[in-house]
């Protein structure tokens, strides 16, 4: 491997629903190695374990195959491999359906699918808490056996070594569960760089540059609060291509002729995007360092990063459990000037009343007027008279689903029976939804690494 | 001294960590960093959001980006589909925190005047 070799990365998708057509323009760009897609939040798993429960067949996220059936041969003619945690709760039937749409495009017998297994904890779950695993809230520290009855779904996020594993068998496509966001971008980089595990300071760069890609237009333009005024060309915005060099330094960039812009301003934003103590940013491979990022701007649209360090990984992997927390609904109504504030408040008061007395149970309710204070709260200050209209917002939460059902009733009829001025209800009745909490713990490595496993299936 | 809004030395992202909320704040000018860190103390942003922000303000220091992050303990109402909030994420607390007033000499708050909004007379 000659010294100038560079591995470049592109990423295709910041979350499940992100700009379908990015993904494609990064393929057809071409000058890239690898395909990222980042399918995968907090709530995103429960979601799909909803799905499955429904139909044992879902549970991972369609769009992805739907997207390989435009790109795979592409791919596969220039080399291109795709790494992606699209298998959510049932990777294996990601990967089945990835095989047949592989089938379909013709890339039969040339293209091999990796597939990745074992973050999924949700079937043993009552085994590992009988055996001493507590998962206990990171938070609060109480114990997961609170609320074990409302548990819909468990996942340990993991880290490169089985993406690095699947890549080493062959793989053009892996394809896993809730591996963490940044392994998507490092794991193929200790791959094709060989960097050992315990080379701190290059894995910890090669999680800078997943916590940079794995956003996708984020650091590139989008959500860019500098300037945002005159970043170019958004609808056809760049998603970011990270080249990295064998030292663990890497240049952010974007393609030649594609919209948004690539900047110091642009990157710095997404780096502290999501961020906690950034001298402790903890993934399953490595402890990063994001105080030692040093960023140089290089001019069109590219910043070079570099300096990263990092320390030892813990004894201990993170789990993310989503379990049902009760119901919720949110409704809006929109009032009209003059003292259109004012209107929106007595319509609240109206509302609260009738909920009172019809004797319902809610958790809370939650009043904000959207085009006022629904983004900066207090900091708002007193509406002024003339303003021009308002939207209501009431949210309710209540462990009585009844509760919430019933107040879903009550908020059409506040326009022939409450203030004036008002309208804005055709959407209709609001839609009662589960509240799908967030439970983060702990858990000791081996207990998981022990059971994942990485196979690899000709297409 | 001028009394300037923070929207005119930095921008800024925010997100969310469960029921926090993250706003990492970036100079426009690396040597306006220091005026930042002086005059953003964790009491200060706390102050600034009061009822908004139930638990206490954690700040982290960047400074070869010229950047403070703040964490702010339970500012989501619960967070994730827990919270009834419209801005459940917390994805604008970040302008928020930008509009939060600070002293600073004469001469940078003409030097940055106008900046962090959009140029007089442009349209989409």
């Amino acid at each position: 491997m000659s010294e100038s070799h560079l591995v470049r990365i592109a990423s295709g998708q910041g979350f499940w629903g992100d700009d379908i057509e990015a993904p494609v323009r990064q393929v057809e760009g071409g000058g890239i190695d690898y395909l990222m897609l980042d399918y995968l939040a907090e709530v995103t798993m429960s979601i799909m374990q909803k799905q499955r429960a429904r139909n044992p067949g879902a549970g991972y996220a369609r769009d992805f195959v739907e997207l390989m059936e435009r790109i795979f041969p592409r791919c596969i003619e220039d080399g291109v491999r795709v790494v992606t945690n699209s298998g959510g709760v049932n990777p294996e039937g990601c990967a089945a359906a990835l095989v047949e749409a592989g089938q379909r495009v013709g890339v039969g017998g040339r293209a091999k699918v990796g597939l990745v297994r074992g973050d999924d904890l949700m079937a043993r779950l009552d085994e590992l808490l009988d055996s001493g695993h507590e998962l206990a809230n990171m938070e609060t520290g109480a114990p997961l056996a609170e609320i074990r009855d409302q548990v819909q779904s468990a996942n340990a996020y993991i880290g490169a070594a089985p993406i690095v594993e699947a890549l080493k068998l062959g793989a053009d496509v892996v394809v896993t569960g809730r591996s963490t966001d940044t392994a998507l971008t490092y794991a193929p980089l200790m791959h094709e760089f060989g960097w050992a595990p315990d080379d701190h300071d290059r894995v910890a760069a090669g999680v800078v540059a997943g916590h940079i890609n794995e956003c996708g237009a984020q650091c590139t333009g989008g959500n860019c609060l500098i300037d945002w005024w005159d970043i170019p060309d958004m609808a056809v915005v760049g998603f970011p291509i990270v080249e990295a060099s064998e030292d663990g330094s890497f240049v952010v960039t974007k393609h030649d002729g594609s919209g948004g812009r690539v900047t110091r301003a642009s990157v710095a934003e997404q780096i502290v995007y999501e961020m906690g103590d950034p001298t402790d940013y903890i993934t399953p491979d490595v402890v990063a360092d994001f105080t030692t990022i040093h960023l140089d701007d290089l001019g069109n649209d590219r910043v070079r990063v570099h300096g990263v360090k990092g320390s030892p990984r813990t004894d201990f992997l993170k789990v993310s459990i989503a379990y049902s927390s009760g119901w919720k609904a949110t409704g809006t109504l929109t009032y009209s000037w003059p003292d259109a504030a004012a209107k929106a408040r007595s319509a609240d008061r109206v509302l609260r009343e009738r909920l009172s007395l019809l004797g319902l149970h809610f958790d809370e309710i939650r009043t904000e007027l959207v085009g006022w204070d629904s983004t900066h709260g207090l900091l708002a200050g007193a509406p002024p008279a003339d303003l021009p209209e308002v939207q209501l917002r009431v949210g309710v939460r209540s462990s009585d689903r009844a509760s919430v059902e019933r107040f879903t009733r009550e908020i059409a009829p506040l326009v022939l029976t409450g203030p004036p001025s008002v309208t804005g209800f055709a959407g209709g009745r609001p839609r009662v939804q589960e509240i799908m909490a967030y439970w983060p713990a702990l858990i000791r490595r081996e207990a998981v690494e022990s059971e994942l496993r990485v196979e690899v299936r000709d297409v | 001294m001028t009394t300037v809004q923070l929207v005119q030395l930095a921008h800024a992202r925010s997100g969310d960590k469960g029921d926090n909320a993250n706003v990492g704040v970036i100079a426009y000018d690396p040597e306006h960093y220091e005026l930042l860190r002086e005059h953003l103390t964790p009491e200060v942003v706390k102050a600034h959001f009061g009822e908004m922000v139930k638990g206490d303000v954690e700040r982290f220091e960047l400074p070869n980006l010229g950047a403070l992050n703040f964490l702010l303990h339970g500012a989501l109402g619960g967070g994730g589909t827990m919270s009834l909030m419209n801005d459940a994420q917390g994805k604008v607390f970040s302008t928020g925190l930008l509009r939060i007033e600070i002293d600073v000499p004469d001469e940078v708050a003409t030097a940055t005047a106008g900046q962090g909004r959009i140029p007089e007379g442009w349209s989409p």
